[in-house]
């Protein structure tokens, strides 16, 4: 696993921001000035790559790729595999990503500009397509899988793991780097900002996120990237791997009604199928990691799914949004992360910034402070625009 | 502009720009063999050459160019067409 979060830059940073509560939301003037309704959003420095990578790998890789090349060295690393090792085997990469806004904007302002694509050069086609942490990755780490980049909105990153876990458990690939990577600049999230979907709480940056409390008024943009090498349980054993996890199941759905407002059947509908596909039933889950952004209409919907499916059990929920802000893209496959560091360490991180539940996520269990609990198995939410659902369950590995 | 400068222009264009190795500027070098300077890293030198010296490359008329002595030439009689 690896991972560049706006509450860290690698697994031991993030694992400590988590279990301190610790928030990576920013007020940034930049954007008021641009006539944002929300300055709002979580920051981490851009990573300094010209020493690190040539110009030819640099010149097509925007700064979500960058992000990501930094969450896949992380992962390599604790995954124990090397150049040499990728140059040996058919390892695949399957990342989350949606969007790349700032090498569309700033191409084609040079050609207003310029009047002349000649002067465009020739990094912008690569770092311009959704596919572009997909694309740069492979042939940074010289991959010779399967190869592409998936988009579903804010469900991206959980997507792409679930289908990489399906192409492992048919056989078809032995290791897949999956993950998911978001930008963080204005020109992506300008659009949405235009939704009135973004907490304005501007006079309190770290209380802005504030999913499942009463009085939150929408969600705070975020980004980064998160890599995990997800690999079958045989070539893990051969190669003496540090197991994490082990992604037990993958449900999706789809709301088939509006593309922005969420609704309750879809989200159970996906939580149903990946517990099916683990097969086990609602009582095994010890923890559910929400999609939870911090609007109303969201939070809400997701609350009564969860209370609909596990009413009875009323494991712990948290949504680490509360802390990194809505990281989009990335987000499905960052929470598989946090939630496995929280799972190996025997704690759940809080929920924080919730004061005063509303009647619907007064019924669920939230923690609100940090628990030390030792637990087995987690579910991980996400969903997106168009109604999109990804839902994952992921075991601890116990040798 | 003197053709000294030109080079001196170019040779460092080469190295800031396309982070080509400074002791690997040669005249005699080749541009693609040599220095490694692939189709796209081409593109960026149009843009790289427009940029520095006004004044815009044509695809064509580089298929001629093979070595750093061509290309310094090439810029050159653009620059200093008499």
């Amino acid at each position: 696993m690896g991972i560049y979060s706006v509450i860290g830059k690698n697994l031991e940073e993030v694992k400590d921001s988590l279990y301190h509560g610790r928030s990576g939301i920013i007020f940034d003037p930049v954007r008021k000035g641009m006539g944002f309704r929300s300055a709002l959003t979580g920051m981490v420095e851009r990573p300094a790559l010209k020493s690190v990578l040539d110009r030819r790998m640099r010149v097509g890789l925007p700064v979500q790729g960058e992000y990501a090349y930094m969450a896949t060295m992380e992962a390599l690393k604790t995954a124990g595999i090397d150049q040499s090792f990728l140059d040996k085997h058919e390892v695949g990469i399957l990342y989350g990503n949606d969007s790349s806004a700032v090498p569309v904007v700033d191409s084609v302002n040079i050609l207003r500009t310029k009047k002349d694509t000649m002067m465009i050069g020739s990094g912008y086609i690569f770092q311009s397509m959704n596919s572009t942490v997909s694309m740069n990755l492979s042939v940074i780490f010289k991959l010779k899988g399967i190869n592409f980049t998936v988009s579903g909105a804010c469900a991206s990153g959980s997507h792409a793991i679930g289908i990489g876990y399906l192409m492992i458990r048919q056989g078809l690939q032995q290791m897949i780097i999956c993950g998911g990577a978001q930008e963080i600049n204005p020109e992506s999230t300008a659009s949405f900002d235009a939704l009135n979907a973004f907490s304005v709480r501007e006079s309190e940056p770290t209380r802005a996120s504030r999913p499942f409390d009463r009085d939150r008024d929408g969600l705070v943009p975020s980004g980064g990237a998160a890599t995990i090498i997800l690999e079958s349980y045989e070539s893990a054993m051969k190669r003496g791997a540090t197991i994490y996890g082990e992604v037990a199941g993958y449900g999706f759905s789809s709301n088939g009604e509006h593309i922005s407002l969420p609704n309750v059947d879809g989200p159970a509908r996906a939580m149903e199928m990946s517990l099916k596909q683990a097969g086990i039933g609602s009582e095994y889950i010890d923890y559910i990691n929400a999609h939870a952004t911090s609007t109303p209409a969201g939070d809400s919907n997701e609350a009564m799914a969860i209370d609909l499916l596990f009413g009875k059990t009323r494991p712990l929920v948290t949504s680490t949004k509360s802390m990194t802000g809505h990281e989009m893209w990335m987000g499905g496959a960052s929470e598989i992360i946090y939630s496995v560091l929280m799972m190996n360490n025997s704690f759940i991180a809080p929920n924080i910034n919730l004061e005063n539940p509303d009647q619907d996520s007064a019924r669920l269990n939230i923690a609100t402070a940090t628990v030390e609990k030792d637990f087995q198995i987690f579910l991980s939410n996400s969903f997106g625009f168009g109604g999109t659902n990804s839902s994952l369950i992921v075991k601890k590995y116990t040798p | 502009m003197q053709n000294e400068d030109i080079i001196k222009t170019i040779n460092r264009l080469l190295v800031d720009e396309i982070e080509i190795d400074e002791e690997q500027i040669i005249p005699s070098a080749e541009l693609k063999h040599d220095l490694g300077i692939d189709s796209l890293d081409f593109v960026d030198l149009f843009v790289i050459i427009e940029n520095n010296f006004g004044l815009k490359m044509k695809a064509e008329e580089m298929a001629e160019v093979k070595t750093l002595q061509d290309f310094y030439n090439y810029i050159i009689q653009r620059v200093n067409p008499n």
